[in-house]
């Protein structure tokens, strides 16, 4: 008989350790595992420096099991810096609303042929067909693990083991911007075209770095991500091309 | 009134110094790739430290001027000349209407950073008008492009006689062999210590594969008992050691976030004389402790009056 509790957030790992890097960088790692309970645990310690810091805190780069910081180094020092994020960090509790995901953000996606330029290698390789690696593509909720390669870039994570495919063998040279693409156990879209060795699965019309808006990506480390499956009128009538 | 690039050259930029507070979401600093040469052609001219400069690599580059100013010329020595004249690098010189400035090759170092009295005027994006390539963000038009044929990039005649020179302990000479001094983190555990000997044993040569996002050096490989590891943020002057052993330094343009494992950082000011090195010339590597690295950045950083945020 399989337990399932519903006091899973009692099991999160506490520990955590502090590196100093250069002369104005440090790491601190939480943990070597990408899940979402560790990329929940990391927005909430970003959030809580960004707030501790203020001005001191030149840059935070959150990533999969770890936080990378630059700081200013006129104004503060590595041992100071240690004690400072070890008191927050250890202070920090887990809410239970806050472990649920800080944000659920859901991403119309066209799955079509002429666009989803991969589907059918996928379904092939997943003994399954091109409509079910897309249900069960959309069925799931995804937490954002990590933001970069380019501006926007959000490695989700994990998808269903039934449709995990490797990166391409040859990357290609140009991947449209919106392209939905799986590599491995995670998920993404590529906001601009790029080069790009993931396996594209469909394309969204949605705009995800724009510099003219206030929030650039609609994207944070840890949060939810739904993908819809939208018909090829609606994607057109959400302003996407083809 | 404004300065027309003539001929780009290989590769002409507009930087500043650099694209802060964006990494979270993937967004690369960028910046010049010699900090020195950079803040010292700000300072010859009494501009703020940050303000918007041309960094020229390799040379072939020449523009014209539409108005007086006086102007600053730093870091590598390409040759530059104005109305075909010869020109002293590491000073500032009066300029008038008309004048062209002209590189030719370099004679030593790799980058050349051209200022003018008050900065050049260029929009910012994202708090910085720093060209990030790959970002598509930064530089005249903001999209990141590089300076091309026919730009213009204006800023405000000065009639001011300028004349100021870098003290000459200041200048660098980019011909000499260069230690780096690194600061072990990271994945430092992961090396056997017959790994990390050796890697403060090898003289590294720079490799054809330098650009603004990395230097790739090529000597002993190093070995280290990680594959891979989770993705995580890279700092600037961060030695990774990718499978095939050879080290890779990466610099301004780097991704934000990375998967190799590495051994530590670099110096920020070694970074910064790296950037001047060119395929072929000899490196060593030698530890540093971090308190001594911080003194060293500290009084660079206030004797050029950084300010951060």
């Amino acid at each position: 008989m399989i337990w399932r509790t519903t006091h899973s957030s009692a099991r999160i790992d506490r520990a955590f350790h502090i590196q100093p890097l250069s002369e104005n960088t440090l790491i601190i790692y939480f943990g070597q595992q990408a899940d979402a309970a560790t990329a929940r645990r990391i927005r909430r310690a970003n959030d809580a420096i960004a707030h501790l810091l203020g001005s001191v805190l030149i840059d935070t780069i959150p990533s999969y099991g770890s936080i990378h910081l630059t700081y200013d180094l006129l104004a503060t020092d590595f041992s100071a810096l240690h004690k400072q994020l070890s008191e927050c960090i250890a202070s920090l509790r887990p809410d239970p609303v806050q472990e649920a995901g800080p944000k659920r953000i859901e991403i119309p996606v066209y799955y079509g042929e002429e666009v989803a330029l991969d589907l059918h290698a996928v379904a092939a390789l997943a003994d399954l067909t091109a409509e079910e690696v897309i249900s069960i593509h959309s069925a799931q909720e995804y937490t954002v693990y990590a933001i970069g390669f380019t501006p926007g870039f959000a490695y989700l994570g994990n998808i269903d083991e039934r449709i995990q495919a490797p990166r391409k063998q040859t990357p290609r040279r140009k991947v449209a911007a919106g392209s939905l693409g799986i590599a491995d156990r995670q998920t993404a879209i590529y906001p601009v075209e790029s080069p790009g060795g993931w396996q594209i699965l469909g394309r969204t019309p949605v705009d995800l770095i724009d510099y003219s808006k206030a929030s650039l990506t609609p994207f944070q480390m840890g949060d939810r991500v739904k993908f819809i499956s939208v018909t090829r009128d609606e994607f057109l009538a959400l302003g996407g091309s083809l | 009134m404004g300065l027309s690039v003539t001929n780009p050259g290989l590769m002409a930029l507009i930087v500043d110094y650099g694209r802060n507070g964006h990494q979270h979401i993937g967004v690369s600093v960028g910046g010049p790739m010699d900090e020195h040469a950079y803040l010292w052609a700000n300072r010859l001219l009494g501009n703020n430290y940050g303000d918007p400069q041309i960094e020229i690599t390799f040379g072939m580059f020449e523009c014209r001027l539409e108005a007086a100013t006086s102007i600053a010329v730093t870091g590598a020595d390409l040759g530059t000349r104005i109305n075909g004249r010869p020109v002293r690098n590491w000073r500032a010189h009066a300029v008038k209407a008309g004048d062209v400035i002209s590189c030719a090759n370099p004679v030593s170092g790799l980058r050349a950073y051209l200022a003018v009295k008050g900065g050049f005027r260029v929009d910012r994006i994202l708090g910085s008008s720093t060209t990030v390539v790959r970002d598509r963000l930064g530089g005249l038009a903001g999209d990141g492009t590089k300076l091309k044929q026919g730009d213009r990039i204006p800023f405000e005649p000065s009639t001011d006689q300028l004349l100021m020179s870098v003290p000459a302990q200041f200048i660098p000479d980019y011909e000499r062999m260069l230690e780096l001094g690194v600061i072990l983190g990271y994945q430092e555990r992961h090396f056997p210590a017959d790994e990390i000997a050796r890697f403060f044993a090898t003289e590294y040569q720079v490799t054809q594969e330098i650009d603004r996002m990395g230097y790739r050096l090529a000597g002993d490989p190093i070995a280290c008992d990680l594959d891979g590891i989770l993705s995580e943020g890279i700092s600037y002057g961060a030695v990774q050691i990718p499978r095939d052993g050879q080290p890779i330094i990466l610099l301004r343009d780097r991704q934000t976030i990375g998967g190799y494992p590495k051994i530590g950082c670099i110096c920020s000011l070694d970074a910064a004389r790296l950037s001047q090195r060119k395929p072929g010339d000899q490196v060593k590597f030698r530890q540093v402790a971090l308190t001594d690295a911080v003194r060293k950045k500290k009084v660079f950083d206030r004797f050029f009056g950084i300010q951060p945020r």
